[in-house]
């Protein structure tokens, strides 16, 4: 009785070790994404830009005005009709001529935070591509690949955004290729730095020696292994990108009316800054909420992705 | 094919690497490193040679050079009656299906992204891309369960392995493609001894079921006298004695191999202590600028001037095929 009790016992003890045996594994990446959980201010940061990202889709539903077309009834009086008030549903008041900045700062968050992310995009799949193959090959292609690169990056990308605009004229699309020409520089520099270290790891050699085309080793075995370091480098990159397009903006080479962005609203909210205050507050508020965020996420990411807590 | 045919065949390899100076200018002439020097041996099917020598020999670059993952300046790499030196690297990549190796650092050989089961399955799938789903998972699953791991493992990490099983994930993925030889590049010297050993029995098992050819590197002669069936000593690149095992174990013939075998220790405190020093003074000389005359001189118990003067050649002392590269050992004394 007693032994039967105890076998039945050890009969189950086996079967949970044995389901146990079988759980997944905890890949790199699961342990990262426990760490960052425990980020505050990272998992905060990312909670505030989903609801960003929320604001810049479906903002405008919330509004009956629209982002061109302008207010006739409050014009004649705008110090004291275009205040932000939700009676008159301006949440965000009127700008200087007018029009509801609410619609306009949904629409100028739309046309920012696409131009951070796109150009942060561009900067993972080129950057990450050119230099995990100029690392990984080496030699004279290195050679040649690094010193295309700087002279690139040692044009002077205003410029370049000026000849552009004055040839084509003002475009949201030049602004993206101004932009994506400019970003993936510094991620190709860093990304091939990672690789010529990578380079030397066994498990490379390994697969080397097993005859894996020289492509699929660098997509394979390269590149996850530097991922860490590129994703922290996006995220920190999406602020600089909103950063520059608004500067561009700024200076009134950026998108064209009826369309705004960040840096176009700021531009025109320090013109009324006097007068109309928040013309200038609510923009503003929007660009270093966002850059915040994405500084903060990018500080979570790399605690999180550190190879030397690994 | 003719039965004599050896599996491998390797003439004056040589492997010269070029170093340029510290804080040289872009258009100094780099100074060659030869890093193996003229290395022949032969190997046939189901045999396995042991190559010994100390840190910085060319144990590791020899091997590299023969799978023509480092480029070698002069010789032959006769793999199946074909160079492999004169293939591309397209071709050296299908023979390379039967020519696997095995590395020194377990973890480090295996990618930390990957779970081990798609690190086993890799040279499958880019061998035999036809080979998918369940089918690629059963040979994944078989051969884990050969090397001694439990297939339901294979969704685990490389982190989450021990060194030894960690080696046996190595030694799978170099066997998946059923291969002729297996390089095993200081397979053991990462792990501790009661491990070595399973990993060695493992190796010996698998060479007695699947008739592999090994060359089995470490720095260890007790380690290579287990499993080689032919043993080989590199200094600086050169080979200084190769021989049979139980010939070289037996009686070494060059005071190197003499000095290596006496750094052995004995598991027994009164016969360690008891048995000869042999002690070698000093490190390996830079091989940037090895001696003149035999490489071995500076740090020869025997030396003397002569050894200087002329390199000494490595020929058959005995008669059976051992080989000795020493002015001091004299074939008439040896075969007596």
């Amino acid at each position: 009785m007693f032994f039967s009790d105890k076998h039945a016992g050890m009969g189950e003890l086996a079967d949970t070790l044995a389901e146990e045996a079988y759980t997944e594994g905890r890949s790199l990446w699961r342990d990262a994404r426990r760490r960052f959980m425990q980020h505050r201010a990272a998992v905060a940061s990312l909670v505030v830009l989903a609801l960003l990202l929320l604001f810049a889709a479906f903002g405008q539903y919330l509004s009956p005005w629209d982002n061109e077309s302008i207010d006739w009834a409050s014009l004649p009086n705008l110090d004291e009709d275009g205040v932000p008030s939700l009676a008159s549903q301006h949440y965000f008041g009127l700008d200087p001529i007018g029009r509801d900045l609410y619609q306009r700062t949904v629409q100028g968050s739309r046309i920012s935070l696409m131009v951070g992310v796109l150009g942060a995009l561009t900067a993972v799949v080129i950057g990450t591509l050119y230099g995990a193959i100029s690392g990984y090959v080496g030699g004279r292609t290195d050679a040649i690949m690094m010193r295309t690169l700087e002279v690139l990056s040692a044009f002077p990308f205003m410029f370049l955004v000026i000849v552009l605009m004055a040839v084509f004229g003002r475009n949201v699309l030049l602004i993206f290729i101004a932009i994506g020409a400019v970003s993936w520089l510094n991620m190709a520099r860093i990304v091939r730095g990672q690789t010529l270290s990578l380079k030397r790891k066994e498990f490379i050699e390994a697969a080397m020696a097993t005859g894996v085309h020289p492509f699929l080793i660098v997509l394979r075995h390269v590149v996850p292994n530097v991922l860490g370091v590129v994703i922290v480098y996006a995220t920190l990159l999406v602020p600089e990108m909103i950063l520059f397009e608004s500067f561009i903006s700024f200076l009134g080479l950026g998108v064209s009316e009826p369309y705004t962005s960040w840096g176009a609203l700021i531009s025109e909210g320090a013109d009324a800054m006097w007068t109309a205050p928040w013309t200038l507050i609510f923009p503003m508020l929007m660009l270093v909420l966002t850059l915040f965020c994405f500084n903060f996420l990018g500080d979570g990411l790399r605690d999180a992705l550190d190879p030397k807590d690994r | 094919m003719s039965e004599q045919q050896p599996l491998l065949a390797v003439e004056n390899l040589q492997v010269t690497f070029d170093i340029m100076p510290r804080n040289a200018w872009p258009w100094t002439r780099p100074q060659p490193l030869k890093a193996v020097n003229k290395v022949s041996f032969t190997l046939n099917e189901g045999e396995t040679l042991g190559i010994v020598g100390e840190s910085g020999c060319g144990k590791s670059t020899l091997a590299r050079a023969i799978m023509g993952m480092v480029p070698s300046q002069a010789g032959k790499v006769v793999w199946l009656g074909e160079d492999l030196r004169g293939l591309n690297l397209k071709q050296l990549r299908k023979r390379r299906q039967r020519l696997q190796m095995v590395f020194q650092d377990p973890l480090a050989s295996l990618s930390p992204r990957m779970t081990v089961g798609d690190i086993i399955a890799e040279p499958l799938r880019t061998h035999y891309p036809d080979i998918k789903g369940v089918e690629l998972r059963e040979k994944v699953d078989v051969i884990m369960e050969r090397v001694g791991l439990h297939s339901h493992q294979k969704n685990r990490y490389p982190h989450e392995f021990s060194g030894g099983q960690c080696q046996r994930v190595g030694i799978a993925r170099a066997l998946i493609l059923e291969p002729k030889l297996i390089i095993c590049d200081e397979p053991v010297s990462a792990l501790d001894v009661s491990v070595q050993a399973q990993v060695i029995n493992l190796l010996k098992s698998l060479q007695r079921d699947m008739g592999l050819s090994l060359i089995f590197i470490a720095h260890d002669l007790s380690v290579v006298k287990h499993i080689s069936d032919r043993v080989m000593v590199l200094y600086l690149g050169n080979v200084v004695e190769s021989a049979d095992r139980a010939d070289l174990y037996a009686k070494p013939l060059h005071p190197y191999t003499q000095a290596l075998m006496a750094a052995v220790p004995i598991p027994d405190p009164d016969r360690e202590r008891a048995k000869p020093s042999v002690a070698l003074d000093g490190d390996l000389p830079s091989p940037l600028n090895p001696p003149n005359g035999c490489v071995f001189r500076t740090r020869c118990p025997l030396a003397a001037e002569y050894c200087g003067k002329e390199v000494p050649v490595l020929e058959d002392k005995t008669g059976a095929g051992h080989r000795v590269a020493c002015h001091y050992v004299d074939r008439e004394e040896v075969q007596n």
